[in-house]
């Protein structure tokens, strides 16, 4: 299978892509890592008469603190991700869901600013990006925006990234002290999409009850889901086997997921419930370890 | 569509080859170098029988531009036995069955060198979970998992004695 033709370009800085996208408009795409954009090409699903490569851009790959946040450039690669020390030790939910992404090849590639602004539904990093209610940074010709990921996803592969900006940073608060997260996928085969995905983030206060909950859900809608009222349905609990039980009736409420290969639509929210469920258990061990 | 010049190295040569944009590097390597122990299996980045060492690490090379591996480092399996020697991983491969109809092995092994360069003693598991890319239709897994095992404890064993 071949892709369609194109004009590439391949920009040397930000500044440059920028202009490039807006000669080019929207029948322009940027490519990072490829990974989903050329299986997509080569199935003919997008046919992009011109290619913007920002590999060739310098210091959009990096992990670091900053602000209370841990910054990451949109270009750091996945296997970057699941390597760094910062990430496993600051945020667990994060490496749980960079091993589960597809496998390590597509992982030597694959982008986390590009599993964000691809706006897949079935991308896993949208839903920890939920949970941990991160921002990402987005440069366009008149400057720099910071936009909530809870607001980024605006529907089925569209976020509200305009076609002459790019994603340039994600930035994920740091969580407090007694706080912990974590990923679930069932999915068929290693590397496949998820039939479900669960990523669930909670901060405890002195006294063990929940302080903050966050939970997001993969490829259970046409979006990314921000399962809004699980979350504050936990706030203030003692988080019991009830309050985790109700909570994950509520997550499983907020998905809408359809019939397709990998299962009915009442198969994938009873899986909703019982990954929710567990994933908490995980994000709160972790909380009080 | 105009093509791009590309420089680019490929097992310690170096190439200048004019490109469609649109051209994978698999088939820059089996069509226009004649590289055709890099095996297309797939298609759609699955089953990983096309995987090759960019600067050192594995990629699907029928996910990639051509233009993408513009100054950059690709190594093939054509590249792993030197004079006349098989590597650790292709002599274990044999040693151990790790292969019957083969055509996923140059994958098997481009992976499998990624892996044992970054973790010289991996664990099975750490192994299942290299090699998850990987498809194998014929074997079952079980002796390719041994081979590249093996392997390892070769390679530690010729570092040891070197």
């Amino acid at each position: 299978m071949i892709p369609a033709s194109f004009e590439y370009h391949a920009p040397a800085s930000l500044d440059e892509a920028l202009s490039l996208l807006q000669t080019h408009g929207y029948d322009a795409k940027i490519l990072t890592g490829g990974q989903s954009l050329l299986p997509m090409m080569k199935l003919r699903l997008a046919e992009p008469e011109h290619i913007i490569d920002l590999n060739g851009i310098p210091d959009l790959s990096y992990i670091r603190e900053a602000d209370g946040c841990l910054a990451i450039g949109a270009l750091t690669r996945e296997v970057d991700v699941e390597s760094s020390a910062l990430v496993q030790n600051l945020l667990p939910i994060l490496h749980d869901t960079g091993k589960h992404i597809a496998d390590p090849q597509v992982r030597n590639l694959g982008t986390l600013g590009g599993n964000l602004a691809h706006g897949d539904p079935g991308n896993d990093h949208p839903a920890t990006m939920l949970a941990l209610d991160a921002r990402v940074k987005i440069l366009g010709p008149g400057g720099e925006r910071t936009v909530a990921v809870r607001e980024f996803f605006v529907g089925f592969f569209e976020t509200t990234l305009a076609y002459d900006e790019i994603l340039t940073e994600i930035q994920i608060p740091l969580p407090p002290a007694m706080s912990g997260g974590a990923y679930m996928k069932l999915e068929r085969k290693v590397g496949d999409f998820a039939t479900v995905g669960v990523a669930a983030q909670v901060s405890l206060d002195s006294g063990g009850r929940c302080a903050r909950a966050g939970i997001g859900l993969t490829n259970v809608s046409d979006v990314p889901v921000y399962a809004a009222d699980a979350g504050s349905r936990l706030v203030g609990s003692a988080l019991t086997d009830d309050d985790l039980r109700a909570a994950a009736v509520l997550a499983s409420a907020a998905s809408r997921p359809s019939d397709d290969l990998r299962g009915s639509a009442q198969y994938k929210e009873a899986m909703v419930r019982v990954l929710t469920t567990r994933t908490l258990r995980l994000a709160i061990e972790r909380a009080q370890a | 569509m105009a093509t791009k010049t590309i420089s680019l190295t490929v097992n310690g040569q170096e190439h200048s080859c004019d490109v469609e944009p649109r051209l994978l590097l698999v088939h820059l390597l089996r069509d226009m170098l004649d590289l055709t122990g890099t095996h297309i299996g797939c298609d759609t980045s699955h089953c990983g029988a096309c995987t090759v060492l960019l600067d050192d690490r594995s990629v699907k090379s029928c996910t990639l531009l051509a233009v993408q591996a513009n100054g950059k480092s690709i190594k093939t399996i054509e590249a792993m036995a030197e004079g006349g020697q098989m590597h650790p991983l292709q002599e274990c491969f044999k040693e151990h069955h790790g292969l019957q109809c083969g055509f996923c092995t140059p994958g098997m092994i481009m992976r499998a060198a990624e892996l044992l360069e970054r973790n010289p003693s991996p664990t099975e598991e750490d192994i299942r979970w290299g090699i998850s890319g990987n498809l194998c239709r014929c074997t079952g897994y079980v002796n390719i998992v041994k081979a590249i095992q093996h392997a390892a404890d070769k390679m530690q064993q010729q570092e040891a004695a070197a």
